[in-house]
């Protein structure tokens, strides 16, 4: 993987898992003073700026939301139901958690069960794939009238830095429908890196340093005649700050948190995670974290197995079982997991009976998803589904807005605060009630 | 995506033969000569009067005084921008520039609607509305097979009542009747979701939004009821898909399960006003229709009067488009007598956009007085606000995805990119532009709702790769290279053309003094690169990607 070569290589060691923290900075930063160079030294990750002695739950808290796109059968991950007609194939293994068992295909994600919460009572009202995306990426139902932003989004605004030269919102490993900004505006919509840890696209400059600021002079003089008569209206454009900040991300040392070659993370580390575009996602959301940006999708698309079920989720699981148990149990070494919320979910479940394909088909009702870390409850289990699937409602059911609700809530946003929207209607970021059983309480 | 481009060798042989037959069979280039004196058909006068006098008062009433005319370089750039999505090319610019006789925007106006890149783009922009851009039922074939026929009804100049009742009433195969695609959108299995094209229908064709009174009465707007809802979307329920395709089944009704009690109601076919319009006779669909386009509906005709508006300006007359006040309102008044003056003249959206494009409005500067040269004054956000709000500065608004990468396309290119282009132009247009405007972030179909620009567009624009070739003055195709070729040794033309293709308009004294001095005494591949750099710094100027 060729590095980048705009982005400095000079490595701040921060994010180095073997402790030396800030020492090689500052080193630096002395270096360059005493050699009179002014070095400007670009806005330090998280770990060592002034948040640096903050430890566990009082550190900025973020949201890392693993994606399974399609649909994932609850049957065959969080909530086996085997030996019974249901319940196919899949066997179950005990967790970490005493009493609960998931499919087998989780051997890892086992051990690392005490530190999740598993819902296994989730309920959506939309079957459909484009419509069920959006309903557990907003919390709302689609509506042709406006577009809600994605719980990423909002966390964005809520929680903006001025000090972070990279974008806030981020989305690895492409699928569909990425997480909008929707009414919040374009500019919180998720920043899209479709293949993580490789090269960020159109960050390089095409040309030497020099011909990059005769361009940039040349477009100063062009604006400036622009701006001549319309002072107001260009300034209402953002343009020139849009183009100023994007200058900023193309030389900034935050870039690094992108990168997986530059050999500072260890490859016990790398390879724990699995070597897929998914597993790599799951790297770059951690050190994303570190650097400060609070709201991150992993997507891990392929779940929807209307056919050949129990072969395809065998295939989901070997990518998502390392992925999954590296991230709790990285961010768990970095001292993160009390600050970052980590929600792993798809648009429905699938269906207890098994069609003749042998697959399982859209079910929105009873579907499971794995929440923890951030401070929510954990070990726990939320719900549960009738056995011989005859009864199509789970118990103690769990709306998407309550689940977004609970997150916000202990994110520190005001889940229910009303914002005025472009039409003038006012909305509440989420209508959902935060739940008592995922609190602690 | 990566399966089309697989097909991409059999895709251009099959598009080369179509092209060749359509060359051969159709008069070349016939569309793109400019008439020398305007066609009846689009004597909009006392439309424009119209439009004139009443913002003239208005601008009386507030003490405001106009922007002053802008160039015709720029009416020029926004005609072409409004009604073929991008910017006008060399060989259009050399021409308009040649032509000295009266009416020359007039005349121009016609000749760009006649073009077929502005049935195209236009079709592009109201298919967004009427068919929105969502994939699942709504296949990319027949989408492009909807564009199609939509395209030919604008530029046959079809009335758009017309037009609007071949989709709400139509019937047959998707892929023989494309305006059935309209009903096919919301096709759940041999099904349709009423409630879905109800709510379309209203906000495509009323510009009113009476979705919220899907689940209960309007809190915001008491106009609007449940029932109302209820009745216009059980016109659609007989709607069905069979193996001949779209068709009505009489004795499908609309039922309604209540939430609370479980119990099931069927629901009656009714309009929420002007019960009078509805004919007792015919189809559920074909009654609507009559009822939505009947000539005393004001809604109908306000509603594309305002969304043509929006196309010309970037900004509609009254936003949201969809949320229009009840006739009569003073806040569109304007909207009411163009909307009149539209029905009377055979609801032809052609006529509709000659008016616009001839009204004072429309030809005013984006620049205020007070903030130009030597003005010390600089205007405030607020008085900025109070001359765009009463239509007395031209808006600047940001381009659309498809807008900025048609205007790229054409300034990179010296020729006309049209029908009769070079085959591997046109696949180039076709592929780089569905990449970009992707890449750009496609607003989907939030039509004329407004956006302030994002990071990732600006890193696009400077570093993304189609733009880079673009602007490449090496590989000897592209208009920054012949533009270098062609004017070895006179710099200031060669500077004259690059501004001219990029923004359209003449180089400032400040900005010769920048740009003379990189291509001075260059040749060469020295020479290509001072080019390319002056596209680069054109390119990226808000100039190019704002309408202005």
């Amino acid at each position: 993987m060729p590095r980048t070569p705009d982005v400095p290589v000079a490595n701040t060691g921060d994010w180095n898992s073997s402790g030396h923290n800030g020492s090689r900075r500052t080193w630096l930063a002395t270096c360059g003073q005493a050699l009179g160079l002014g070095l400007s030294l670009p806005a330090l990750p998280l770990l060592a700026g002034p948040d640096r002695k903050k430890r566990g739950a009082s550190r900025p808290t973020s949201l890392i939301t693993l994606f399974l796109a399609g649909g994932p059968s609850q049957l065959e991950t969080w909530d086996p139901h085997p030996g019974t007609a249901i319940g196919g194939p899949t066997r179950s293994v005990k967790t970490t958690v005493p009493g609960v068992s998931i499919a087998d295909g989780y051997p890892q994600v086992a051990e690392i069960l005490n530190e999740l919460t598993v819902i296994r009572s989730m309920i959506s009202r939309e079957g459909d794939h484009q419509r069920g995306v959006y309903l557990v990426k907003t919390g709302y139902r689609p509506d042709r009238t406006l577009t809600h932003p994605s719980v990423g989004a909002i966390l964005a605004k809520e929680r903006w830095d001025k000090t972070i030269e990279i974008p806030q919102h981020v989305s690895l490993g492409g699928g569909p429908q990425p997480a909008r900004g929707g009414f919040l505006g374009a500019q919180y919509d998720a920043y899209k890196i479709y293949n993580p840890g490789g090269r960020l696209r159109n960050i390089a400059k095409r040309v030497s340093d020099k011909r990059q600021s005769r361009r940039l002079a040349g477009l100063e003089v062009v604006a400036r005649t622009f701006r001549r008569g319309r002072a107001a209206a260009t300034r209402g454009t953002q343009h020139q700050l849009m183009i100023e900040r994007a200058l900023s991300m193309m030389t900034s040392d935050q870039l690094k948190a992108f990168q997986l070659d530059l050999d500072d993370e260890s490859q016990s580390t790398i390879d724990m995670y699995g070597d897929s575009n998914f597993g790599r996602g799951c790297l770059v959301a951690r050190r994303l974290v570190q650097s400060g940006v609070r709201a991150i999708e992993v997507t891990l698309p392929g779940w929807d197995t209307h056919a050949d079920n129990f072969e395809g989720h065998k295939t989901q699981s070997q990518i998502l079982d390392p992925a999954l148990f590296a991230l709790v149990t990285d961010l768990k070494q970095h001292d993160l997991l009390d600050s970052t919320i980590v929600l792993v979910l798809g648009e429905f479940g699938r269906t207890p009976s098994i069609n003749p394909l042998d697959g399982r088909d859209h079910w929105p009702q009873g579907f499971s998803c794995l929440v923890g870390g951030g401070g929510l409850a954990s070990g726990r289990v939320i719900g549960a589904t009738d056995p011989t699937g005859a009864k199509r409602k789970p118990t103690a059911p769990v709306e998407i807005a309550d689940l977004f609700a609970t997150i916000l809530a202990r994110l520190g946003v005001e889940h229910d605060r009303e914002v005025i929207t472009p039409i003038g209607r006012p909305i509440a970021y989420c209508e959902g009630q935060p739940l008592p059983a995922l609190l602690g309480s | 995506m990566s399966t089309i481009r697989r097909l991409i060798p059999l895709l251009l042989v099959v598009a080369g033969l179509l092209a060749l037959v359509r060359v051969v069979a159709g008069p070349a280039r016939s569309t793109s000569r400019t008439p020398h004196k305007l066609d009846s058909r689009f004597a909009t006068t006392s439309a424009t009067a119209r439009i004139d006098s009443w913002l003239h008062d208005r601008w009386k009433d507030e003490g405001l005084t106009p922007a002053a005319a802008a160039t015709d370089l720029a009416i020029l750039r926004r005609l072409s921008l409004a009604l073929h999505g991008t910017v006008p090319s060399l060989e259009e610019l050399r021409d308009f520039q040649s032509d000295t006789r009266p009416q020359r925007i007039e005349r121009w106006t016609q000749r760009l609607l006649s073009d077929s890149r502005y049935a195209t783009y236009v079709a592009e922009r109201l298919g967004r509305v009427l068919v929105g851009v969502d994939e699942g039922p709504f296949l990319a074939f027949r989408s492009d097979r909807f564009h199609a026929w939509l395209a030919d009804e604008l530029a046959a100049d079809r009335p758009w009542d017309r037009i609007v009742v071949s989709l709400v009433a139509a019937r047959g195969l998707p892929t023989d009747r494309p305006a059935t695609n309209f009903i096919t959108v919301a096709q759940i299995d041999d099904d349709v979701d009423e409630e879905q094209l109800a709510g379309r229908s209203i906000r495509a064709f009323l510009g009113q939004r009476i979705d919220c009174a899907q689940c209960h009465d309007h809190f915001f707007d008491p106009r609007w009821k449940q029932a109302h809802f209820q009745g216009l979307a059980a016109f659609y329920a007989p709607a069905r898909f069979t193996a001949l395709g779209v068709d009505d089944d009489r004795d499908r009704i609309f039922e309604i399960t209540d939430h609370e009690t479980k119990t099931t109601r069927e629901i009656d076919p009714g309009v929420p006003f002007g019960a009078e319009w509805l004919p007792e006779n015919g189809s559920n669909r074909r009654r609507l229709a009559a009822w939505l386009t009947d000539p005393r509906n004001k809604r109908f005709d306000r509603a594309i009067v305002n969304r043509a508006w929006g196309l010309m300006f970037g900004r509609p007359f009254y936003a949201p488009v969809d949320d229009l006040p009840d006739p009569g309102d003073p806040a569109t008044r304007l909207l009411d007598l163009l909307a009149e003056d539209f029905r009377d003249n055979g609801r032809r959206l052609k006529w509709l956009f000659q008016a616009l494009a001839a009204s004072q409005p429309f030809r005013l500067d984006s620049r205020l007085p007070t903030d130009m040269d030597g003005g010390t004054v600089e205007v405030t956000r607020e008085d900025l606000e109070r001359h765009e709000l009463a239509w007395a500065v031209f808006p600047l608004v940001r381009l659309r995805p498809e807008q900025v990468i048609g205007a790229m396309l054409q300034a990179a290119s010296v020729k006309t990119i049209d029908r009769h282009s070079h085959l591997a132009t046109r696949a180039r247009r076709f592929f780089g532009e569905q990449d970009f405007v992707q890449e750009y972030g496609d607003l989907g179909d939030e039509e004329l709702v407004e956006q302030a620009g994002t990071i990732p567009q600006a890193l696009l624009r400077m570093n993304g790769r189609l733009a880079n070739e673009l602007i490449s003055a090496a590989s000897g195709f592209t208009a920054p290279g012949a533009i270098a070729d062609a004017s070895d040794g006179d710099d200031r033309l060669c500077l004259a053309t690059c501004f001219e293709v990029c923004v359209g308009r003449m180089p400032e004294a400040e900005e010769s003094a920048v740009f003379l001095e990189w291509l001075k005494g260059t040749s060469g591949q020295k020479r290509y690169r001072a080019v390319e750099d002056i596209f680069w710094s054109l390119f990226n100027s808000p100039e190019f990607s704002w309408n202005h």
